[in-house]
């Protein structure tokens, strides 16, 4: 048995990733037309720098931050501003977003090459991320250069990248790591070297192996990065649960952050935008998206612009089968089902998932607690997952409150294992939204 | 706005989108299927008898929660052997030999009174079986306490009467006990199978055993409240169960006897009624243990397992709210 990291509790949903997890990378056509909303990131939205029927040139910066805590947005294709006005946007809301449409020429603006990327002081490094719009491509958003500009009285020996993947179906971040492991390794270095740290690990999950042995393959002679395998359970990929997992350190509760304990977390897609960002001063236009589920004719694994619509998307997958009921964005434990095919690509979508009637649970019906105590058992934050939603459900928001409620990172475990099947993050989420931490 | 929006027929609802199979209705229909091998070891050694008080407990739990619930205009929640299982439960938990309204009053009582009165399943306080047995027991002693001896024939109807080996062993001593069972071995042997009186379902202690790694095996129950249970009873049985001092009691006769077995693995441990965190789970059991060893040595019943789980029930919610479970980083924090 080989020593695999990994943390205490979690779930083992079904993979479901032999839908995708073969299929090479390929690009998704050209969007006709591209949303570009001007928050994609956590912290205050960019402000537009274009007009209504200006044109744009691919790679160009239409949405500039306003404070440290944001991000630029760039033109993902080349054509005509035709709107910027609220649009909907995966999380359910309606965002300002800028709308493009194509002039079928795709024309970008130069980049450069600079073979030297390794040597760039830490400063100029961050402020190419910065420009280059990069956030975390994991799926939270989380503006990268803030990341990479910790407090000085919060000391950073380890970075880790996060290849665990842990959501079921979801293979973006596996066929990435399988087919480009230097660019995956270099981004990591950058990484390193913006931050002063000596130590990097990059965790892989073992349902993996391919992506380990390349990873493995692409570090021999990189004294001071470590490729470490993971058990399989979700949610191993929950920064939290990966620091724990690879050096034992556990992040503080009430509101602790892995800088609390030296480390910084990055994907392994981001290593890799990073990565294009410093080397060419590329801007983040454009991501890996895996479309799966049984909802779709030909799940694949998808090179797709920023901002393209899922309508659009799902067309180079053959289109939806008949029996389609549900469109995720994100994985099935955490993503957000979606109303409408009108809605974009942002940084943070990793996949595209469509259920059928089949592998969708009604989820509608739900039953009282039996207190059997599953969830308690598989909370990865040690909550009483139980206790809150019952809490939540008669209206004791703030009694809520002495169970931890706001540790609750909302992985989904609880309601995954529920045999009363009670929609728990959701009662968790009520019980934050009418309270305060 | 230029760009239109179309509405698709998508169903929204929030994460997780896939869930785990296992239902209310599974757990429950896997514990019914559990207690089968000793049901089934009650009818050959109490004969139709069992067949009929069980069937009774099982038919009247059900339809008083059909009756109740269709009333009540609720939903019918019968399907989700929840009803049939405490049925079966309360059968099992009764004399082979009580009249006919016994099985039904006692049913009407732990489903309709105990478990739906309170708002249905999850929301009772008390072990429905139970109460519906400790009501019994306070209105009819006599026939509650009128133990049939095993026959080993299912044809035979008239059994005849005796004591229960803990009735023997407060009556009347060890002595006394393993005299009526020839040896001590014997003693073992007969209750590790089941060929001794008491409630129906709780003799034989090697099927109810089967059925309870079953349970363990699948994951519908753990060790923390059976174990934490039987040890304290092992161990106050052994400090305080002798006559000739401290330490020279027989654990074993106790962990045999009675309806610790069926009460440790499959009454201790309703969801709805014991603790849901495992640690509140071991206090929870070290409690059901103390009490039922304190009625068996000092109280006026022969047989304590009953009255020490309903009275751990009651501090259940208690010890949910001081034992919670260990927060990530916390502890960590704590040692830094």
């Amino acid at each position: 048995m080989v020593k695999a990291d990994t943390f205490e509790r979690g779930v083992h949903p079904h993979e479901s990733k032999e839908l995708t997890a073969h299929k090479p990378i390929e690009s998704a056509h050209l969007p006709r037309r591209v949303v570009i909303p001007l928050s994609q990131h956590i912290g205050a939205p960019a402000k537009p720098e274009v007009n209504i029927g200006e044109e744009v040139k691919r790679y160009q910066m239409i949405g500039s931050p306003p404070g440290f805590v944001s991000a630029p947005v760039h033109a993902s294709i080349s054509g005509k501003v035709i709107a910027i006005s609220d649009f909907l946007h995966p999380s359910g809301r309606m965002v300002p977003s800028i709308v493009i449409e194509s002039d079928g020429k795709d024309e970008p603006l130069p980049l450069e090459d600079n073979p030297d990327y390794l040597n760039l002081p830490p400063d100029e490094i961050k402020a190419l991320i910065r420009d280059a719009g990069i956030v975390g491509l994991g799926g939270a958003a989380f503006p990268t250069s803030v990341k990479l500009s910790p407090p000085k009285e919060k000391p950073i020996d380890t970075v880790i990248l996060n290849g665990a993947e842990c959501e079921p179906y979801l293979t973006a971040d596996h066929r990435l790591m399988v087919e480009r492991p230097e660019d995956v390794v270099n981004g990591l270095k950058i990484i390193m070297r913006a931050l002063g740290v000596p130590r990097g690990f990059i965790g892989i999950e073992m349902n993996k192996p391919d992506a380990i042995k390349v990873m493995k393959d692409a570090t021999v002679g990189e004294g001071d990065i470590d490729v470490r395998q993971l058990k399989v359970k979700y949610p191993q990929g929950a920064e939290k649960m990966l620091i724990k997992a690879i050096t034992g350190r556990e992040v503080p509760p009430k509101g602790g952050l892995p800088m609390d304990v030296g480390v910084v977390v990055q994907n392994v897609g981001t290593a890799v935008a990073i990565y294009e960002a410093v080397r060419y001063r590329k801007p983040l236009i454009e991501r890996v998206v895996t479309v799966t589920g049984r909802g779709v004719r030909e799940p694949k694994n998808l090179k797709v612009r920023i901002g393209m619509m899922l309508s659009e998307l799902i067309e180079d997958c053959g289109g939806l089968v008949d029996g389609a009921v549900k469109v995720i964005v994100g994985g099935p434990m955490m993503g957000f089902a979606q109303w409408s095919l009108d809605v974009p690509v942002v940084k943070g979508t990793s996949g595209v998932l469509v259920q059928t009637e089949e592998e969708f649970f009604p989820s509608e019906e739900y039953f009282a607690c039996i207190r059997c105590g599953r969830c308690i058992d598989v909370c990865p934050m040690g909550l009483n997952p139980s206790m809150l939603s019952i809490l939540s459900e008669k209206g004791h928001y703030e009694e809520a409150k002495e169970y931890n409620l706001f540790d609750c990172f909302e992985c989904g475990s609880c309601a995954f294992i529920c045999p009363s099947k009670r929609p728990i993050v959701q009662f968790i989420r009520l019980a934050k939204s009418q309270t305060k931490p | 706005m230029a760009v239109e929006q179309k509405r698709h027929p998508l169903i929204v609802s929030v994460s997780p989108h896939v869930r785990d199979r296992e239902t209310v209705g599974r757990i429950m229909w896997s514990v019914n299927l559990s207690l089968m091998p000793a049901l089934i070891a009650s009818f050959y050694y109490f004969g139709p008898r069992a067949v009929f008080v069980t069937a009774l407990c099982i038919i009247s739990s059900v339809l008083s929660e059909y009756l109740f619930q269709k009333a009540l205009k609720r939903q019918i929640t019968i399907s989700d052997g929840s009803a049939f299982l405490t049925g079966l439960l309360l059968g099992m938990n009764l004399p082979p030999s009580v009249p006919f309204y016994i099985p039904i009053v006692g049913s009407v009582v732990a489903v309709v009174i105990t478990k739906q009165l309170f708002g249905g399943l999850g929301y009772n306080i008390f072990n429905p079986a139970l109460i519906g047995r400790a009501f019994l027991l306070i209105t009819w002693p006599r026939a509650m306490t009128t133990w049939s001896a095993p026959t080993a024939q299912f044809t035979a109807l008239d059994a005849k009467t005796t004591a229960t080996p803990l009735g023997i062993l407060k009556e009347e001593g060890i002595n006394k006990l393993i005299e009526e069972f020839g040896s001590k071995g014997d003693l073992y042997i007969n209750l590790l199978f089941g060929n001794r009186a008491g409630s129906l379902g709780e003799t034989s202690v090697i099927l109810l055993l089967i059925g309870a790694a079953y349970l363990l095996y699948k994951r519908y129950i753990t060790w923390h409240i059976p174990i934490s249970f039987l040890s304290t009873v092992a161990i106050l049985a052994w400090v305080f169960g002798g006559k000739e001092g401290l330490f020279t009691g027989d654990p074993l006769i106790h962990l045999l006897s009675g309806g610790l077995i069926l009460g440790a693995f499959f009454m201790a441990t309703d969801y709805v009624t014991c603790p849901t965190i495992r640690k509140g789970q071991i206090i929870f059991g070290i409690g059901c243990g103390a009490i039922t060893m304190l009625i068996r040595l000092k109280g006026g019943f022969p047989e304590g397992v009953m009255f020490a789980i309903l009275l751990m029930n009651c501090f259940a919610p208690l010890i949910d709210r001081n034992v919670k479970p260990e927060l990530f980083g916390a502890v960590k924090e704590k040692k830094r």
